[in-house]
């Protein structure tokens, strides 16, 4: 089981090249209809690749567009259209798709077919689900009707079951794979009418259970992640990045570098330097001996995180005005005659992505190409980025993806792409680039920094009349997502981001603002129905009282918990909702507190989701059990912290990450049944985990959480 | 420095220099992967491997360490994925992204080895210096017991 090297994703010419069997062909951009040809003469089109392979063994080959992250979009998409081409799912084999965006990318709105293929948003499976059914619908078609003119019968009197055309009437029966012997090929092939797609009843992979297709080679090491790459004559890359945001390197001791055995050369880049060697030890060794004097003024340069959150509470308090994320009613008028104000200010340290594999890429730049294996969550992205950099054609550029090894945001940028290729051009050889885990840290780009000002007015009914949210960071349009609370029915509303830029690097994270927003509305929330003495379940209920689907997420997990019922002794707990990628989640957790160390234990959490047609359940459960446990890291652990512009956070020991210690004892997870169409399950569970925490915290002590991450130092000076 | 071990039952001899460590001489002399690198300084639990039956780090140990040693990688564990741990992490679906689980598995056999019925703490215990980030937590230790069941 050597990792030699291989063929461990296809690149486009062989693709295209292989023998045998049938190719199902996409058109590209604006041309609707599937083409289908022989894929012998694929080869001249450029524009043309592939969904599905169709060997004549009966082996369906079909081709996942997305990056694979852990999110399970290998097996999720190609089972979209496995379903509607009603495949044989043992005998369906899967593999990354070519990097041609005007093929497998998507619209930002979903539904169609070309554009990004950015795997970011949760946005997979709802993005591509439309069109896989449709693709899946085409090539069942294909072959039914090469059926039906080959038996002499009506199209109509033909039916599929996995892997096989039936006519129901003779009793007789067809193998795909023996169809794909013989088939031949339309010139076009019709659009699927939606009402011949199937029902929701009829599908027979789609809400079932079956297993992940990467995970057998996920238990034995045999799974290929950018890192894992091996090229002949291939050479090692590590790289010094400049410790505050912007400045220049000047290395002094080049000559007594260049004298480290396997050492073969050191590049100059805008915000580093570079270190080729014969192994890593020996670029590692250079890395560590290297003399730089980081020069220039930055922005960056005057940045302390946390005296910033004094800075913010100056601008919230200012009559300054940033940009509206919602506005209804009016705030300022109503406010004075609600009976009472009630406001709280809720502050987030920056976190950081800490994907378990460093950033890495492998690049070959040769004479006018360059062929690159990375890790990327933006392929095609990727691909024109390299090409750009380099000044050559898009299709010089061969992009083979790999597994990802984490991506939660950080693998959407391209910097540690174009390193390896500038590396790589510097010296004429193939490049592994390795970030160290201090790199990946220190030359991180995080989720933003940010304090919460909320204030809500309450009529004498115990109404909440006014509600106003102001979210004051860096980091831009980061801030501004989940802000919105469309889901509460509160007359006057506003909501709004005033941004100041610190000139360090931030970056979308896992449910980008979501986590922050959401912890402080969730939190707000129960801090209001504390002061008016109703349940926080109560409170909530009633707010949403219009908005059925939601309230039907709150109410399970409400039950699911048994909300309201006996709970152990020194225990308590806490609930929240949130929306995320258009999914709807509900959240219960169970804590208890070692009053001592100030360290809080959840035991339990429950959560409701509501991400209408769920395509791989049990996937999608882990997908919100993980999102529920990363959510969970980062409120109580994680925080990176900027003096004078340094990111203060080297490794795990003092970056440090939840373990299994402080995993929950059992999450239990319900799915909603739903025929609505799919939405994004990969983040909904992490954004109010914050709350959830702080919420039961408050059940248990009466002081409240307001700081992100809750560490048992915060605790202990909370409880006094 | 040429260095001879014992690599998943069979004798290697490797030459590199006197500054090599196990975990890029597996991987990157050796060509074999599985074994990963994620923090360097023995805090994650990626390149969790067996010497001498022991679940030890192999980024922080020098290749001149393990001379004349027995090592067991992700790959050498056993073919097929027919371990009884192999098989409850595909059974319980257990990795996401799939990262540090050599590591989880390398580190759950060793225990399983020394004491075929550990209990929730023990293992607790034994598997805490493995990170996940996907957070998987929750099916490893349902990977775990269930082995234990099984057995």
């Amino acid at each position: 089981m050597e990792n030699e090297l291989k063929e461990n994703t296809i690149s486009r010419r062989k693709f295209l090249k292989r023998s045998g069997g049938l190719t199902f062909l996409v058109a590209g951009i604006g041309i609707p209809a599937f083409v289908w040809k022989k894929e012998e003469s694929a080869e001249n089109n450029v524009q043309i690749s592939a969904w599905v392979h169709l060997s004549t063994d009966g082996t369906v080959t079909i081709y996942n567009p997305a990056a694979e992250m852990g999110q399970g979009t290998m097996t999720a998409l190609p089972a979209i259209i496995a379903e509607e081409m009603d495949a044989d799912w043992s005998k369906v084999k899967i593999e990354h798709s070519p990097v041609e965006p005007k093929i497998y990318g998507i619209p930002w709105g979903g539904g169609g077919r070309g554009g990004s293929m950015l795997t970011v948003g949760s946005r997979s499976v709802s993005g591509h689900f439309e069109n896989l059914r449709q693709s899946g619908a085409q090539v069942r078609f294909v072959l039914m009707s090469n059926v039906a003119e080959k038996w002499g019968v009506n199209i109509d009197e033909l039916e599929t079951q996995p892997g096989m055309v039936i006519h129901p009437k003779t009793g007789k029966k067809i193998s795909y794979g023996e169809i794909a012997s013989f088939a031949k090929f339309p010139e076009e092939i019709p659009e699927i009418p939606t009402n011949k797609l199937k029902k929701v009843s009829e599908f027979r992979l789609i809400g079932k259970d079956f297993q992940r297709y990467d995970i057998p080679e996920k238990v034995n090491g045999s799974a290929i992640y950018s890192i894992d790459i091996q090229v002949p004559n291939m050479v090692y890359g590590m790289i010094n990045r400049s410790p505050v945001n912007g400045t220049k390197p000047e290395l002094n001791n080049e000559a007594e570098l260049r004298k480290i055995p396997g050492v073969i050369e050191i590049v100059n880049l805008d915000y580093g330097i570079g270190f080729i060697a014969n192994s890593i030890e020996a670029a590692q060794q250079a890395k560590y001996t290297a003399d730089i004097n980081w020069k220039g003024q930055t922005k960056a340069d005057n940045h302390n995180s946390q005296s910033a959150y004094k800075e913010y509470e100056t601008l919230a308090e200012s009559g300054n005005s940033g940009s509206m994320v919602a506005s209804s009613g009016d705030f300022s008028r109503e406010i004075p005659n609600t009976r009472k104000v009630i406001q709280a200010d809720y502050k987030n340290d920056y976190v950081y992505h800490a994907q378990m594999e460093p950033l890495n890429a492998v690049a070959w730049v040769k004479d006018g190409e360059a062929e690159v294996w990375a890790g990327t969550q933006g392929t095609d992205g990727a691909r024109s980025a390299i090409a750009n950099h380099l000044g050559i054609d898009f299709k010089a550029v061969n992009l083979h993806p790999c597994y990802l090894g984490g991506g939660f945001g950080r693998r959407s940028m391209n910097d540690f792409v174009l390193e390896a290729v500038d590396l790589s051009k510097a010296v004429n050889l193939p490049v592994k680039l390795i970030w160290t885990r201090t790199d990946d840290i220190q030359f991180g780009a995080f989720r933003p920094i940010s304090l919460q000002r909320l204030e809500a007015g309450i009529d004498a009914s115990g109404q909440i009349k006014a509600w106003k949210h102001v979210v004051v960071g860096t980091g831009g349009g980061l801030l501004g997502s989940g802000a919105d609370i469309p889901f509460y029915d509160i007359p006057n509303k506003h909501i709004e981001v005033r941004n100041i830029d610190h000139g360090v690097r931030t970056k979308h994270w896992r449910a980008v603002g979501h986590g922050p927003n959401k912890f402080a509305i969730e939190t707000f929330v129960d801090e209001i129905a504390i002061d008016q003495k109703t349940d926080p379940l109560e409170l909530r209920r009633q707010l949403m009282k219009n908005h059925p689907r939601e309230l039907k997420v709150l109410e399970t997990v409400a039950k699911m918990s048994d909300w309201g019922g006996k709970i152990p002794q020194g225990r308590a707990r806490g609930i929240g909702f949130a929306e995320r990628s258009d999914s709807l989640a509900a959240g219960v957790c169970e804590i208890s507190l070692d009053r001592k160390s100030g360290k809080i234990k959840v035991h339990k959490i429950w959560c409701a989701l509501d991400a209408g047609i769920v395509v791989h359940p049990d996937n999608a459960k882990a997908q919100v059990e993980g999102s529920l446990v990363m959510g969970l890291s980062s409120v109580m652990l994680e925080s990176i912290t900027f003096e004078n512009g340094e990111v203060q956070q080297n490794n795990f020991h003092d970056y440090p990450i939840l373990r299994m210690e402080d995993a929950p004892e059992r999450i239990d997870i319900e799915i909603i049944p739903s025929i609505e169409r799919p939405t994004g399950i990969g983040e909904a569970g992490l954004p109010f985990m914050g709350a959830i925490v702080s919420n039961a915290f408050a059940s248990l002590t009466g002081k409240r959480l307001r700081h992100m991450p809750f560490t048992p130092e915060k605790v202990l000076e909370l409880l006094g | 420095m040429t260095t001879s071990f014992i690599l998943n039952g069979k004798k290697v001899e490797v030459t590199a220099e006197s500054d090599a460590i196990l975990l890029w001489t597996l991987r990157e002399r050796l060509h074999l992967t599985g074994t990963k690198y994620g923090c360097g300084i023995s805090q994650c639990g990626a390149c969790t491997i067996h010497l001498d039956g022991n679940p030890v780090k192999a980024c922080i140990m020098p290749l001149s360490a393990v001379e004349g040693k027995e090592v067991t990688t992700i790959e050498g564990l056993s073919h097929n994925n027919s371990h009884p741990l192999q098989k409850s992490w595909i059974s319980e679906q257990v990795p996401q992204c799939g990262y540090c689980h050599s590591g989880q598995i390398m580190q759950a056999a060793a225990l399983l080895k020394k004491n075929p019925k550990p209990n929730r703490d023990e293992i607790i215990k034994h598997m805490n210096p493995v990170l996940c980030r996907c957070g998987t937590y929750t099916r490893i230790m349902k990977a775990i017991e269930k082995t234990i069941q099984n057995s």
